[in-house]
């Protein structure tokens, strides 16, 4: 996707955010800036501990940041939450409610009649054949399948704009490629907005138009490169010279810093 | 089956036990006034099981309510502590020093306030059964992983909702390991009651037997109480199996 004659659909401006409940303000993000157009798949990659999931603590509105602007479809907003369908690390499935009813969680919260949300649920787990685990408790799944229910749960509550934290960094190799394929699968049914964060650079360049590179503590960014890979992609794609070329690129880059 | 082997050992150690009981009694000769044997225990439960019925009545209805409204305060108290970090602050410290305060002294002072009725029996079960409920029930919704928290933030719920769709059901199995601490407590709080004054009642019925030196039925009543504990840790079982169906979901995967 070209991005340079959309608007974004994310603007995000000079970013800042000092943790002050040390002796010394802890500085973890410097000043970043990033955005995101209509539906494009961008990743932030960087090292662990560097911040990534604070610049989506403040994009979902959990915490409030020390400095800066964020624009969603060129609007200024103050108050985040509810405008992304987050989803945090680990499949974060409510072990007490069944698979169905975690799916319904944020129709339920905005509101919705409990009816309305239970026949929207199950007809978004319809369309991904995921009825059969309709009411089976969370638990009993494979973390592949958790991570698919937890994504259809952050679909179901907003479509337009996902902000997916690291969310196959517990699943093992095989399931991994299984669980990517599914989303990218998805994220075309959707035609969302992805954020997504990844310490994973193979996993960034197989689902990203763009992948912005940060650096460790205090985070800022250090690159944006472009993916130039066609789509639909395959994971056959990540032996192919540009996506090779573009890996040892990103590997450098991760490496220095 | 399952249940079955998994409590066998426990039941043939029991069974040896009171054989050996048994035996050593009738081998060693001793006075039943001193000690009972098993046999003698059954044999005077059975003669006297119609004017103890009243008895035990009592100490259940006042170990019932007594735990329902322990359930109820102690629930509604951990929520409180949960929602208002002030009252925390000032209540959580006084109610672990509460737990110093010797609650058999306290029960002749509720005869005094209250008289010889009910409810000094029921404020002694409740008393011993508030403090692992509200215990219990507050360090499970402490104990909820942050990522449910944050997941219902992002999604902009209010803090009821975070509240009655994570904390108080993730707090569940955490209620029902200090329910069951309660209601082992339970009858014991209702006999101390019993035992300061009272007109009826297990504990009324054991100290009449004792200053009786109807040693026989002091073990009558002994084997009753036990019992409706357990029978009441049973109950507990079953409604944490109806409320908390996914532990069991997981546990027998």
């Amino acid at each position: 996707m070209n991005s340079s004659n959309k608007k974004p659909a994310l603007a995000v401006v000079n970013l800042q955010k000092f943790f002050l409940n040390h002796s010394t303000p802890l500085e973890v993000l410097a000043q970043i800036s990033l955005t995101v157009n209509n539906h494009e798949f961008v990743s932030i990659i960087g090292p662990s501990g560097s911040g990534k999931s604070t610049i989506f603590n403040i994009l979902a509105g959990i915490e409030d940041p020390t400095g800066g602007e964020i624009f969603l479809s060129q609007k200024r907003i103050m108050n985040r939450k509810g405008k992304f369908g987050y989803m945090p690390q680990d499949a974060a499935l409510l072990p007490w409610k069944t698979v169905l009813e975690n799916v319904m969680l944020g129709l339920i919260i905005l509101g919705n009649p409990k009816e309305l949300a239970r026949r929207k649920a199950f007809d978004l787990l319809e369309k991904f054949n995921l009825t059969d685990f309709a009411n089976h408790f969370p638990e009993t799944l494979s973390g592949g399948m958790q991570q698919r229910v937890a994504l259809l749960r952050t679909v179901l509550f907003n479509p337009s704009f996902l902000l997916l934290d690291e969310p196959f960094g517990s699943l093992d190799a095989l399931t991994r490629h299984e669980a990517q394929m599914w989303l990218l699968a998805a994220w075309e049914r959707f035609s969302s907005s992805v954020l997504f964060v990844t310490h994973d650079i193979q996993e960034a360049i197989l689902l990203s138009d763009r992948i912005y590179v940060i650096s460790e503590r205090p985070a800022k960014i250090i690159e944006e490169v472009k993916v130039n890979l066609p789509r639909p992609r395959a994971l056959t794609d990540l032996t192919k010279s540009p996506a090779v070329e573009l890996e040892k690129k990103l590997l450098a880059l991760l490496m220095k810093t | 089956m399952q249940f079955f082997s998994k409590y066998l050992p426990a039941l043939l150690f029991f069974i040896f036990l009171i054989v050996a009981w048994e035996e050593v009694v009738n081998i060693l000769k001793i006075n039943s006034q001193i000690l009972p044997s098993p046999s003698a225990i059954f044999a005077a439960y059975s003669d006297h099981v119609l004017s103890l019925m009243p008895h035990i009545g009592q100490t259940m209805l006042e170990t019932i309510i007594g735990l329902g409204l322990a359930i109820v305060l102690g629930v509604s108290f951990a929520i409180v502590l949960r929602l208002s970090a002030r009252i925390r602050q000032a209540l959580y410290p006084l109610l672990i020093a509460s737990q110093t305060i010797p609650i058999i002294a306290l029960a002749p002072l509720l005869l005094i306030w209250f008289g010889f009725t009910l409810l000094p029996k029921i404020i002694v079960v409740t008393l011993f059964c508030f403090f692992p409920i509200a215990v219990a029930f507050f360090d499970g919704m402490e104990k909820i992983s942050p990522q449910f928290i944050k997941l219902l933030q992002s999604m902009g719920a209010t803090r009821l909702q975070i509240l009655y769709l994570a904390e108080m059901p993730g707090a569940l199995p955490s209620f029902f390991s200090g329910l069951r601490i309660a209601a082992a407590y339970s009858v014991t709080g209702a006999i101390v009651g019993e035992y300061v004054g009272g007109y009826q009642g297990l504990g009324i019925y054991m100290q009449n037997a004792a200053h009786s030196y109807a040693v026989t039925l002091v073990f009558v009543t002994i084997v009753i109480a036990s019992l409706l504990s357990l029978l009441l840790f049973a109950a507990v079982a079953v409604l944490e199996k109806i409320f908390v169906p996914w532990n069991t979901a997981t546990k027998s995967k």
